[in-house]
């Protein structure tokens, strides 16, 4: 197929050749990249010392880079269907506090509460779904209300309840419970221990852990994000379900009347969404081992800001899962990299507002490209 | 009239109609578009839909395609009473439509575009994959045959011209309207060459037997091609007039409004 869209270019003498640079541009995932390459060349040049590269320091950024990932990937592919979802934060809370609530208060098994809690998560992503494609409201204002009412739940409940905000004893009950340790457990535990006893990455010197790696395993958040990712990239551009995606985000009517079923897309995507958010609430709590009120704060706009450096479109339509990722590392880089160099950790905001505003603008450029607006 | 001989038209009076439309209504709040309406087609014809701007000919034809649901009128299918959901339930029951705004994402490839709603799968591993190389050929292939040469699949709708994007539509609709092939006023954009191309394309799947309703504002476009004429003027039928029953010039005060262009025609020379 190259070869058959080469001779149609060598074919029309109207085209000029492209130049590799600016079919480099046009890709959604450009800024993404360039992000990437930029933030680990500041760091590697100006914060290697700090710890950051060591094998621990790489393990704290890769985590709370995945923890970014997995939310990007929802708000990613809920965008690009041309819809933002703003209860992503109080979801994660309202999540957390359920599986807390059910497996500690009412004593569930925690395989149950789980289970419970991602069936009511992702109905509740239905039901913004539904009203929005029933309603034709700006999925902004839907989900702003959810934001509300779904952190108000998360605060009333455990209060009303328990007397208190956050609720503790997870790690207890779920130990050795096998759907637990598929959120809060390690892999690879084997080959750290290989790594560390020749000499490859550091082991404990001292103390009850000496002779151990550092870094005892892949916790089960980034295999999460992985295949998260994997997931994402591949529904939206290797099949037909992706071509809906793009198409009821680039305009709904005209994907309607050539008959794509762009509602159930829509629900379909928040619906994903909320999962995302509840697989990122239950690896949270299963770290930590309790469940907080406030947890998940702002992290819609930590999503929508990773996406869009990432190089989808706010209007919808058109955007990339692997972009999506970058954002999401990008994000996790910089946010541990000034802690590793202690930097003050307000000015992240700063680089935060910066760089949304860069990358708004790039997309904008490139989005004139692609339709030839100019 | 040129064109007038180059089509052998069907004669397609002993068919059954594929599709029948009764008494259709539509309102939108206080406006009534369509006050009611009757039309038919049959297997191998090319049935124009003919009338001023407002008359209603858009929407008919969207309540025909699924994208509208009628106020009040009945649906015949091939003879079975027939209610369209949506527009996807059309398009599997074989009409395929070139919308007046044509119905195309701009920031979507031309390939993606094309088979919007009806991906080609391959299945791997027990998954189905979209064929993108499938598609990615047979556009290539139905646009040129449509006198397009396209830069590459790949290609964004949004940086086609005008013109390119109508024949995009065309071909596709053309490529799944399995049985009834709706034209809103296809060649409103196009080149001489493409006009030309899009009347033959017409004829082509009329004589495979699909059914054909073309919505043109051009008098001569539609007599090159149209077998039956029906006239909308403010939501309803003026009349249809088989061809050979009405003469150019009656055809075109009909398309005013029953108005007459005489005077008109003489102010301007009689270019109209
Ligand atoms: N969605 C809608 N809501 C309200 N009124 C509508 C709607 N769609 C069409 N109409 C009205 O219905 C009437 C018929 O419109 P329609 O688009 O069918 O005309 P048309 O015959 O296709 O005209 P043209 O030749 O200009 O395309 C117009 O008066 C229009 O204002
Ligand atoms: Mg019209």
């Amino acid at each position: 197929m190259a070869e058959s869209a080469q001779s149609a270019i060598g074919s029309d003498e109207r085209i000029k050749e492209i130049s590799p640079l600016r079919r480099a541009l046009i890709r959604p995932e450009l800024g993404g990249m360039v992000g990437t390459v930029a933030v680990f060349t500041f760091f590697l040049l100006f914060a290697f010392d700090s710890g950051m590269f060591t094998a621990q320091g790489a393990m704290n950024w890769s985590v709370v880079s995945a923890q970014f990932m997995i939310i990007a990937v929802g708000a990613c592919l809920l965008m690009i269907a041309g819809e933002f979802d703003l209860s992503v934060g109080s979801m994660i809370g309202f999540a957390g506090m359920m599986i807390a609530i059910f497996s500690v208060t009412l004593s569930w098994p925690v395989w149950m509460a789980i289970l419970v809690t991602f069936a009511l998560c992702v109905s509740i992503g239905a039901v913004n779904g539904y009203i929005v494609v029933r309603t034709g409201l700006p999925s902004f204002i839907v989900t702003l209300a959810f934001l509300f009412i779904l952190r108000g739940f998360t605060i009333y409940l455990p209060q009303t309840i328990e007397r208190k905000t956050i609720i503790g004893g997870i790690r207890d009950v779920a130990e050795g419970d096998w759907l637990a340790s598929v959120f809060g457990g390690k892999i690879g535990q084997g080959f750290f221990v290989w790594l560390g006893d020749n000499g490859l990455i550091e082991t404990f010197e001292r103390g009850t852990r000496a002779g151990q790696p550092v870094v005892d395993g892949i916790p089960m958040l980034l295999v999460w994000a992985a295949v998260i990712i994997i997931f994402g990239h591949v529904l939206l551009t290797k099949t037909k379900f992706g071509n809906w995606i793009f198409a009821a985000g680039g305009d709904a009517e005209a994907a309607r009347n050539s008959g794509v079923p762009v509602n159930r897309v829509k629900i379909l995507m928040f619906m994903f969404t909320a999962f995302c958010a509840t697989v990122f609430a239950t690896c949270q709590v299963m770290e930590f081992g309790s469940a907080g009120a406030d947890r998940g704060l702002l992290k819609e706009f930590e999503a929508i800001i990773a996406v869009v450096i990432g190089g989808a479109l706010l209007t919808g339509g058109y955007g990339s899962v692997l972009g999506a990722a970058l954002g999401a590392l990008i994000f996790g880089v910089v946010q541990q990299g000034l802690f590793f160099a202690g930097v003050e950790s307000s000015l992240f905001r700063v680089f935060l507002g910066v760089i949304l505003l860069g990358a708004v603008i790039l997309n904008t450029y490139i989005r004139r490209i692609i339709t030839g607006e100019r | 009239m040129t064109e007038d001989t180059k089509f052998h038209h069907g004669d397609a009076q002993d068919q059954k109609p594929i599709i029948r439309m009764v008494d259709i209504q539509k309102h939108f709040g206080s406006v009534i578009a369509l006050a009611g309406v009757s039309f038919d087609l049959k297997p191998g014809e090319c049935h124009c839909l003919l009338g001023d701007n407002g008359a209603g000919k858009s929407t008919f034809i969207k309540t025909m395609s699924g994208v509208h649901k009628p106020t009040a009128g009945e649906i015949f299918f091939e003879d079975k009473p027939m209610h369209f959901e949506d527009p996807r339930d059309a398009i599997s029951a074989g009409i395929a439509t070139v919308h007046q705004h044509l119905a195309m994402i701009p920031l979507m490839s031309v390939s993606r575009n094309f088979f919007m709603g009806n991906e080609p799968t391959r299945k791997v591993a027990g998954i189905n994959f979209f064929d993108k190389k499938l598609a990615d050929e047979i556009t290539m292939e139905e646009m040129r045959k449509m006198g397009i040469n396209l830069r590459g699949p790949d290609q964004a709708v949004g940086t086609l011209s005008g013109g390119e994007r109508q024949t995009v539509a065309i071909a596709r609709a053309v490529h799944f309207g399995a049985k009834i092939l709706i034209l809103d006023e296809p060649t409103s954009a196009l080149g001489v060459r493409q006009t030309s191309n899009v009347l033959a394309t017409i004829d082509k799947v009329r004589s495979q037997g699909v059914g054909v309703v073309f919505i043109s504002h051009n008098v001569r476009h539609a007599l090159a091609v149209g077998d039956r004429f029906t006239v909308l003027n403010r939501g309803q039928t003026l009349g249809t007039a088989k061809r050979g029953e009405i003469s150019p010039e009656e055809l075109q005060d009909l398309m005013a409004g029953g108005q007459e262009l005489a005077q008109l025609e003489g102010s301007l020379g009689g270019t109209v």
